[in-house]
């Protein structure tokens, strides 16, 4: 887990009700939807859940301020949390705290890069450094012969990289 | 909190990240490399989502909803700065130069925020910040490799930028807002996030072998509603199918 950590731990920890351990275990059948091998949990894009009067609260914090998927994942949140058995379930965006890359958990890390994607640098303390983005160490071979090739790529979060090892080029996961 | 000053400036903020952003879009399908034509695609985005945060901010201060303030005023009632509103005209080194010397200040802008007495404003700007850094890295990169690319391309550059500095300096127009913000600790006085901006571009553009006019004169006008031409044209353009049944469900 990063450092920004979490308010509340999900599914096992000590002082969530019930109700609000079946809600992170719920969140955890939301995929991301422009990633969908990780959830949304694993994402760190959950910053808190909790009980109110009328029923559950899950704060979420986004990757991209200008993430087009974010209305999706708030409805499907919605969604997965009524599925399990709440009635009423508000999703409201947060920036306290800002979402960062260091959020992804370590399996989230581990999945992006099965899914061939390259994960972000653990500690990115919040911005990315020009000089870290030319080594990335390539998702196929492990190699860090590695190019960057634009900043830009088919998401707000992803730029490309090209690896003078295995000769493929490959995405990666800003650090933001 | 001074709301009216807060306001002003939400708006300021707002207007020029939705204003440049469209103009970043008008690159979509026809920038210079494909790379780019994402790169622009992208930054347009990431700036339409700010655009969306601070017309949240005003909203939750009373105004309007976002889409209403995006779509349904005029140009008078905006208060971007003038560089935002000047037209692409197609022209690689103007844009180039424009969006690194928007970004930079946006960069000066965004960190003096972080720290904002308004604790919404402060929370988004520590956001933003670091989706902000990749935009002027992209820039930066550009306008030193097209700078040393080759004496047509250094004198593309060095036009592009003396037609945008006067405007660049135009976007530190300051307002009755400037005085009552600065006091309660919410934005530094704009002079003073011009002259850190000034300090910010000056190496970059020396390493691309350029040269500021230092007798460069502002272009004032846009934080009081004067624009050129040129905003009202692309208002037109963006906000012409809302304006077909503003009543019409997304």
């Amino acid at each position: 887990m990063g450092e920004a950590g979490r308010t509340s731990s999900p599914t096992t920890g000590t002082g969530n009700s019930p109700r609000v351990i079946r809600a992170w275990q719920a969140l955890e059948t939301v995929a991301d939807p422009e990633i969908p091998v990780i959830n949304v949990v694993e994402m760190g894009m959950i910053a808190d859940v909790r009980e109110s009067d009328a029923g559950i609260v899950v704060d979420l914090t986004p990757t991209f301020a200008g993430c087009p998927a974010i209305d999706l994942i708030r409805t499907e949140i919605r969604r997965a949390v009524r599925d399990a058995g709440e009635s009423d379930v508000t999703v409201c965006v947060v920036f306290d705290p800002p979402w960062t890359s260091d959020r992804i958990t370590e399996e989230g890390r581990q999945k992006l890069k099965d899914f061939g994607l390259a994960p972000p640098s653990a500690k990115s303390c919040g911005g990315p450094q020009a000089s870290a983005l030319e080594a990335v160490p390539c998702p196929h071979c492990g190699s860090v012969e590695t190019e960057m090739e634009s900043l830009f790529g088919p998401t707000l979060c992803r730029s490309i990289h090209y690896c003078q090892e295995c000769r493929q080029s490959f995405e990666h996961f800003k650090e933001v | 909190m001074n709301r009216s000053a807060v306001i002003d400036l939400l708006y300021r903020l707002a207007d020029d990240a939705l204003i440049i952003g469209h103009r970043d879009s008008e690159w979509t399908g026809l920038a210079p490399i494909l790379e780019e034509d994402i790169a622009f695609s992208s930054m347009a985005q990431d700036e339409m989502g700010h655009a969306l945060m601070y017309y949240q901010l005003l909203h939750e201060l009373g105004e309007p909803e976002p889409d209403t303030l995006a779509f349904n005023r005029r140009a008078r009632d905006f208060k971007c700065c003038g560089l935002v509103c000047l037209p692409n005209k197609r022209d690689w080194a103007f844009c180039t130069v424009r969006k690194f010397l928007f970004d930079a200040a946006e960069s000066v802008r965004l960190a003096a925020l972080s720290e904002s007495a308004y604790a919404p404003l402060a929370q988004l700007a520590r956001k933003l910040r670091s989706e902000k850094k990749y935009h002027l890295m992209h820039d930066r990169a550009w306008v030193v490799k097209l700078g040393e690319s080759t004496e047509d391309g250094r004198q593309r550059m060095q036009k592009a930028l003396d037609f945008a500095y006067p405007h660049a300096l135009g976007m530190f127009e300051p307002t009755e807002s400037d005085e009552p913000l600065a006091q309660a600790g919410i934005c530094p006085r704009e002079r003073e996030l011009c002259s850190q901006w000034a300090s910010a571009v000056a190496p970059v553009l020396k390493k691309a072998g350029l040269r500021v006019n230092e007798n460069a004169r502002p272009v004032y006008g846009g934080r009081v509603g004067r624009h050129p031409e040129a905003l009202a044209e692309l208002l037109e353009s963006m906000q012409m199918v809302y304006q077909i049944d503003p009543s019409a469900n997304w």
